[in-house]
This record gives structure tokens, C-alpha cells and sequence, in this order.
């Protein structure tokens, strides 16, 4: 399982990583008109094998010590760069994804391939399979110290941090009316808890309901704020709305007593279980409700020991 | 009875998650009412298939909260594809059946797979 896991790790970011963050942007070139000991000196100098030749940003060809020696055979060593260089030139553009050098690289044997950009068509960069190598290493090794300083930071936050009382403090957002997003907010709390280390079953009864919670901002008002307090032995959530209040809490609490529209029952929801529902997965419930104000839904779910 | 048998059973085409079709399931749950899944759906929820007429993000949601990880879609019905990604990011598996509701229910029921009430 590790090994695919891997293996497709590698490729993911090979899709991921363009070219552009990977090549060598100081490409050091020469221009058609130079000679071959020009060629020669800047070969030596940087030790390297071969060089783009440029002319006003645009790519003639590639220039290579294979070249330059056949030069010195026929000693033609101060010929111009033009009349030597390769021109059928296999290169890249810099927004292709990383994947697409790898099969370069199997395709052709160079050890190096160009890099233009899409719309000038200028040289932009040279890649080398080394300079590929690096990207993904380094991608790789930032990856894997954001999983690992999330976890350090997340798992244990009760236990690492000392303090005599520490809480995490959660806010969501609700937009009324918005059913298409119904319930991604208590997915995310979902996973927050997990991250924070909280235990399977509160997180279940906790995420239940703030999903009701939720459900009813939609249906029923312009919007609200879900705040979430998490702390050691108990976790506290708050929702407030801005209206319209609910008219008779006493009924609303009732199992089945609904007054959901039904755009919103032909969608799963508005059958009467929600504020019934909350009481039943919560340890505490509290509702103030003023018509016109608005409305306050206060829950706790108790740690268990 | 794992995914295999029921997608055999009731004659369903997995949309995703094929690769987890050898999970095991033990209680089956007919429900267009999400706000039952989430009253009523207690523990060990994560061998509980959820077979429902309803295809809408909210049914992925609702899912998630009580850690339903099959569900299969009713009557023909084929969820869009912002739904699917939603089951792919939280490795649910996602079937559907031209069966009705009842049907594959009773199908189901008859070849093993147990109620939620029954609680096994």
C-alpha cells in the first residue's frame, strides 16, 4: 500500500509542478554571431556541455562541445556559431507540467531540453534532469514538514500546551438561502475536531448538530455565525442569526413540528427533526429567540472521561 | 455482505470508489429524510449503506457527519459532479440501481442485510 502510495505521491506532484519552477532561469547562452571559441571559453568556464544560441530572445539552436570538436577537426575553430549549430531543436514550454519532461527525457536523449514561453515564444529557461530531480525533492520535502508540523501542531494541542485553561476558538459563516453549500461548514468542523484529536463519537454528536444547526440558518435566515469553543473537558458551540426568530420554541422542539418551506422538504430536509435533533446528540441546550431580533442557539457536548 | 453483493444483488453501477468494494456491510437504511440519517443513525455507522432517491451535495454531507461510507442512489437517479468529487475527497462509495427504493430495500433484506434498528 506505502509503495503506491508513493509512487503516486511522485506523479502527483510531477502533474502539479510546472516547468517553470523547476528550470534554470539564467540561461547562459551565445549569440548566431560568435565564434566557436566563444563557444569553447563558455563551455569551459561553467562547465557545461552545450549552450542555446539566442538572438533577441529568440531560440536559433543549441550549441554543443560535439559541435565545437567537430569545428577543431576541420579547423574551423573562428567560424561563426550560425554555421554550426543544430537547429532541429526539441524544447518545452514553461506552463507545460513537469510529467511532460520526464517523457522527454525517455523520448530523446538530451540532457537538456530549452524552455519557451507559450505566447512570446522567447527562451525563457533551460531544464536538466537534475534541475527536475530538485523540484521534486523539494516539493517532496515541504509537503512532507507541513503534514508533519500540522500533526505535531494538532494532535496533541491539549496536552502540549501548557496553560490552565486553553481553548480553540472555531468560526463559520452562514449565508442564507444558500442550500447548494448546505452542510459544508459542519464538514469542515468535522475535520477540524478529528485534526484537533477529539474523540470519534463527540465529534459525530458535536458535527450532527451543527449540520441541524446549519440547516436551519439556510432555511430559515439571512444568514449567521457558527462559533465553536473547544477546550479540554467540553465543547461549547453558538449560533446566532439576525431573524426572524422562531415563534413558538415550545413547538419547535416538538419531534415532527415543522415550518420549512417545501423547496426545502423536496430536498431532504424541514421534517421537524432539527431542533429535537440537537437536544438529543447534546449534553446541554439552550435557545433564546426574539422575534425580529433574531435567535441564539447555545449547545455543549461534555469530554467523557 | 460486501459492496460486491449488494451491487449484484440489486444490480447497481458504482459511480466511485471502486476500489473499496470489498468493505463489508452489515445494516442497510432506506431514507429520503436526511434529518432521520442524522437522528438515527447511531454507531458503527461505517457499515451502514445508505439507499436514497435524493442526489444532492446535502445527502454527501449529511453522510459525512454520521460517517455513512456507501451510499446508493434510487429509481435511475445520477448525481452531478460536484457531488461525486464531494464522495471521492471523503472516500465514499457512490452506486445506483434502477430499482425503486422499496425494491432494493426488500432485496436486500432478503438476502441478509439487516435494519438499522435491528442494531447487529
Amino acid at each position: 500500500m506505502s509503495d503506491i502510495v508513493r509512487t503516486s505521491k511522485i506523479q502527483e506532484i510531477a502533474y502539479e509542478c510546472k516547468v517553470e519552477e523547476a528550470m534554470t532561469k539564467d540561461v547562459i547562452t551565445v549569440a548566431p554571431s560568435d565564434t566557436m571559441v566563444d563557444v569553447w571559453m563558455k563551455l569551459r568556464d561553467k562547465r557545461i556541455s552545450g549552450l542555446p544560441v539566442v538572438s533577441e530572445g529568440n531560440l536559433m539552436g543549441i550549441i554543443s562541445v560535439e559541435d565545437f570538436i567537430k569545428c577543431i577537426i576541420k579547423g574551423r575553430k573562428y567560424e561563426q556559431v550560425k554555421n554550426n549549430m543544430t537547429t532541429h531543436i526539441e524544447f518545452i514550454y514553461s506552463d507545460e507540467p513537469l510529467i511532460h519532461v520526464f517523457k522527454k527525457f525517455e523520448k530523446h536523449r538530451f540532457g537538456r531540453f530549452p524552455v519557451k514561453e507559450r505566447d512570446t515564444k522567447k527562451l525563457v529557461g533551460i531544464i536538466t534532469k537534475g534541475d527536475v530531480i530538485r523540484c521534486l525533492l523539494k516539493r517532496l520535502e515541504k509537503d512532507y514538514y507541513e503534514e508533519e508540523t500540522q500533526k505535531n501542531r494538532m494532535e496533541n494541542i491539549f496536552h502540549d500546551i501548557k496553560s490552565d485553561k486553553t481553548t480553540v476558538i472555531l468560526k463559520y459563516h452562514v449565508k442564507g438561502k444558500e442550500f447548494k453549500k448546505a452542510g459544508e461548514k459542519s464538514s469542515l468542523l468535522k475535520n477540524a475536531l478529528l485534526r484537533l484529536g477529539i474523540a470519534t463519537e463527540i465529534t459525530r454528536r458535536i458535527v450532527i448538530a451543527s449540520m441541524e444547526t446549519e440547516m436551519n440558518i439556510i432555511i430559515f435566515t439571512d444568514g449567521g455565525e457558527i462559533t465553536i469553543w473547544v477546550e479540554e473537558d467540553k465543547i461549547k458551540v453558538n449560533a446566532v442569526d439576525s431573524g426572524p426568530g422562531i415563534p413558538d420554541v415550545e413547538k419547535a422542539m416538538i419531534p415532527g413540528y415543522s415550518t420549512a418551506p417545501d423547496w426545502v422538504r423536496e430536498m431532504g430536509f424541514g421534517a421537524g427533526m432539527g431542533l429535537p435533533n440537537i437536544k438529543n446528540c447534546t449534553d446541554e441546550m439552550k435557545i433564546d429567540s426574539k422575534i425580529g431580533k433574531g435567535t441564539s442557539l447555545e449547545f455543549i457536548v461534555n469530554m467523557k472521561k | 455482505m460486501n459492496i460486491h453483493k449488494v451491487k449484484q444483488i440489486i444490480n447497481a453501477e458504482v459511480i466511485c470508489g471502486e476500489e473499496l468494494l470489498d468493505m463489508n456491510l452489515k445494516m442497510g437504511c432506506g431514507c429520503d429524510l436526511m434529518s432521520h440519517i442524522l437522528a438515527h443513525i447511531n454507531h458503527d455507522s461505517g457499515s451502514v449503506l445508505l439507499l436514497t432517491g435524493l442526489t444532492n451535495p446535502q445527502v454527501i454531507y449529511t453522510s459525512d457527519a454520521v460517517d455513512i461510507k456507501v451510499i446508493c442512489f434510487v429509481r435511475g437517479k445520477r448525481p452531478d459532479d460536484d457531488v461525486v468529487k464531494l464522495a471521492n475527497e471523503r472516500g465514499v462509495v457512490l452506486m445506483c440501481t434502477q430499482l425503486p427504493l422499496f425494491e432494493s430495500c426488500g432485496k436486500l433484506y432478503k438476502e441478509g442485510l439487516r435494519g438499522i434498528s435491528e442494531n447487529v
